[in-house]
């Protein structure tokens, strides 16, 4: 399976990531059309962390043991056996919260709708995830490690 | 003969089946459920009476779950005795189940108190599916309702009646609702929301009598409270609390307090034998002792943790502690662990509260260790302060930034980042 990794060393806290994220993320894949007509604009899955000078992004990290799947109400979260990544079922999830709660990372959001959660779903139609190919200065990379 | 017999097939027992062919593939599992539909989520009945969720979106495991982990499942069957020296168990049709590994996860049942009038149709407990179909069904020609409890249970039902075009008023013998979870800032918050949704919330009263129709006294015609008031009431139901389902220890070797105790490998004091969820007292790890917690995120765990053991892959819990998440009305909440102490003199309490966005944070420290934490309507990274508790991580040195409004891992120091997220990505 795919993994991000932050280079936190590398990351200038631009914020591209988020923005690519978004659009990833929205209907019509376009920036513009993304920022100016989505309403609501969808939200970035992976978040910038800024603590001056320190800045890296952070997006879910498809735990092994991962808290949110064994705490979901609703069976919405669940690890894929054969990729070892952490899927999320819009249509299964209830807005519980549950796994806003237990996750390490902070890496599950409430998605704009207030109705269910939103995570990083390493843009499983992409060959390299928007916030990686889209970092200007090498910050985040995309690693294939076995499951 | 099976090797693995667990009875009871909600979270507890789902967790323990995949568990168990995590490491076991081929050894017989045996669930015996009394549902014939186990494998659905309890905490949605509240989405289904609202209709809000479908039986579909319920089910929180495949129709197929049974068949793919290779379980023999007994549905709509009941576990009446138990033989531990002989190593098996009875069912209600006098069969024997033989087993070489036993799990307990037979859950909690609605505490009822001694109400007059509790047996009169009309009044319901709230939860099992059976129990929101019971209540849906009566709803078609319902106007009003009492909800007896304001926990969450009580204040789950209270938001799908009151979805449902319902008049409820909510009973509480506490002074505020949800006093287990909330203090009296952050209940306040939900209490607003709560009336604002037109639900009456009636606070320090019980109901004392069930009363019937003059036509006929066996239905629910309304409540009577400790101080005397009536209120008119089509249903009732009574949502007070859950009690763990202990009575298959009873007769055995197996020691119970309140519920089954069980070790840290979920093992009971009887070898072979395993219990978990909310039939089981597992550790707290905030109050460092074993209790029941009847919540479903725990007794998934707990389950699991079983199931690795039962399969004979060690497999210690870590402990989980009182941890909810809310949605109801509209109000996103956090509550973990320590949110409400009485002795102020041991515990540092940091709070921001503003009114006037109805968000509240608020962090109970002891020696400088997170023991608890409530969150009201800013509830995104709380994970990260949950992880930090677990860890018992000392929070001296950025204790100003946890409850900023940026808070992130970027705020932990470095040698704290290293410390407790140990994965390459994070250095």
């Amino acid at each position: 399976m795919k993994r991000i990794i932050a280079k936190e060393e590398a990351c200038m806290g631009c914020g591209l990531c988020e923005v690519h994220c978004t659009v990833q993320h929205s209907k019509s894949k376009d920036i513009i059309k993304a920022y100016t007509r989505e309403q609501p604009r969808p939200i970035s899955r992976v978040r910038l962390e800024i603590n001056k000078p320190v800045s890296f992004a952070i997006q879910c990290r498809h735990c092994e043991d991962a808290p949110c799947v064994s705490a979901c109400l609703a069976g919405a979260m669940r690890k894929d056996e054969e990729t070892g990544m952490v899927t999320h079922n819009a249509e299964k999830c209830m807005g519980c919260w549950t796994c806003i709660m237990v996750c390490p990372y902070g890496a599950i959001k409430m998605d704009v709708s207030g109705k269910v959660v939103a995570k990083c779903d390493l843009c499983s139609e992409l060959e390299v995830p928007a916030c990686v190919a889209n970092c200007p200065n090498g910050a985040l990379v995309c690693k294939e490690v076995t499951p | 003969m099976p090797k693995y017999v667990i009875i009871g097939a909600s979270a507890a027992g789902i967790g323990a089946v995949e568990a168990i062919r995590d490491v076991d593939p081929v050894g017989t599992i045996t669930v015996i459920s009394e549902e014939l539909l186990p494998q659905y989520s309890r905490p949605m009945i509240s989405d289904f009476v609202s209709g809000k969720a479908t039986l579909e979106k319920m089910k929180c495991r495949e129709d197929y779950f049974w068949e793919k982990n290779a379980v023999q499942a007994l549905t709509g069957r009941t576990a009446t005795r138990l033989n531990l020296t002989g190593k098996y168990v009875e069912l209600d049709g006098g069969e024997r189940v033989n087993f070489e590994k036993l799990l307990l996860a037979t859950g909690g049942k609605p505490f009822v108190p001694k109400i007059e009038g509790a047996d009169k149709e009309g009044v319901f407990t709230f939860t099992t599916l059976a129990d929101a179909e019971h209540l849906a069904a009566k709803l078609e020609n319902a106007k009003s309702a009492v909800v007896v409890g304001a926990g969450l249970i009580g204040v789950s039902v209270t938001e799908a009646l009151a979805k449902r075009g319902l008049r409820v008023t909510m009973v509480e013998f506490k002074d505020t609702i949800l006093s287990l979870l909330l203090d009296s800032t952050a209940a306040k918050i939900v209490e607003n929301a709560i009336r604002k949704a037109g639900v009456t919330i009636v606070t320090g009263q019980t109901v004392q009598r069930i009363v019937g129709k003059r036509e006929n006294d066996h239905v629910v015609n309304g409540a009577v409270l400790t101080n005397g008031d009536s209120i008119q009431c089509d249903v009732v139901i009574i949502a007070i609390g859950v009690i763990p389902r202990t009575e298959l220890a009873a007769g055995t070797d197996m020691k119970t307090n309140r519920g089954i105790i069980v070790d840290k490998f979920m093992q009971t004091t009887v070898p072979d034998v395993y219990a978990s969820g909310d039939v089981a007292e597992a550790y707290d790890f905030v109050l460092n002792e074993n209790r029941s917690l009847p919540l479903w995120p725990l007794a998934q765990l707990e389950g699991k943790v079983a199931g690795y053991n039962m399969a004979g892959k060690k497999a210690k819990y870590d402990g989980g502690t009182s941890m909810s998440a809310l949605k109801y009305f509209g109000v996103p909440i956090i509550s973990v662990g320590i949110t409400n102490p009485k002795d102020d003199a041991a515990y540092e309490i940091l709070v921001k509260h503003e009114p006037e966005k109805e968000v509240y944070k608020k962090i109970v420290l002891r020696d400088n260790v997170i023991v608890g934490m409530t969150f009201v309507n800013a509830i995104e990274r709380t994970g990260i302060l949950f992880h930090l508790m677990k860890h018992c991580v000392n929070v001296k040195r950025f204790k100003q930034a946890l409850l900023s409004d940026d808070f992130s891992l970027a705020a932990l120091p470095l040698s704290t980042r290293k410390k407790v997220y140990p994965e390459a990505a994070m250095r």
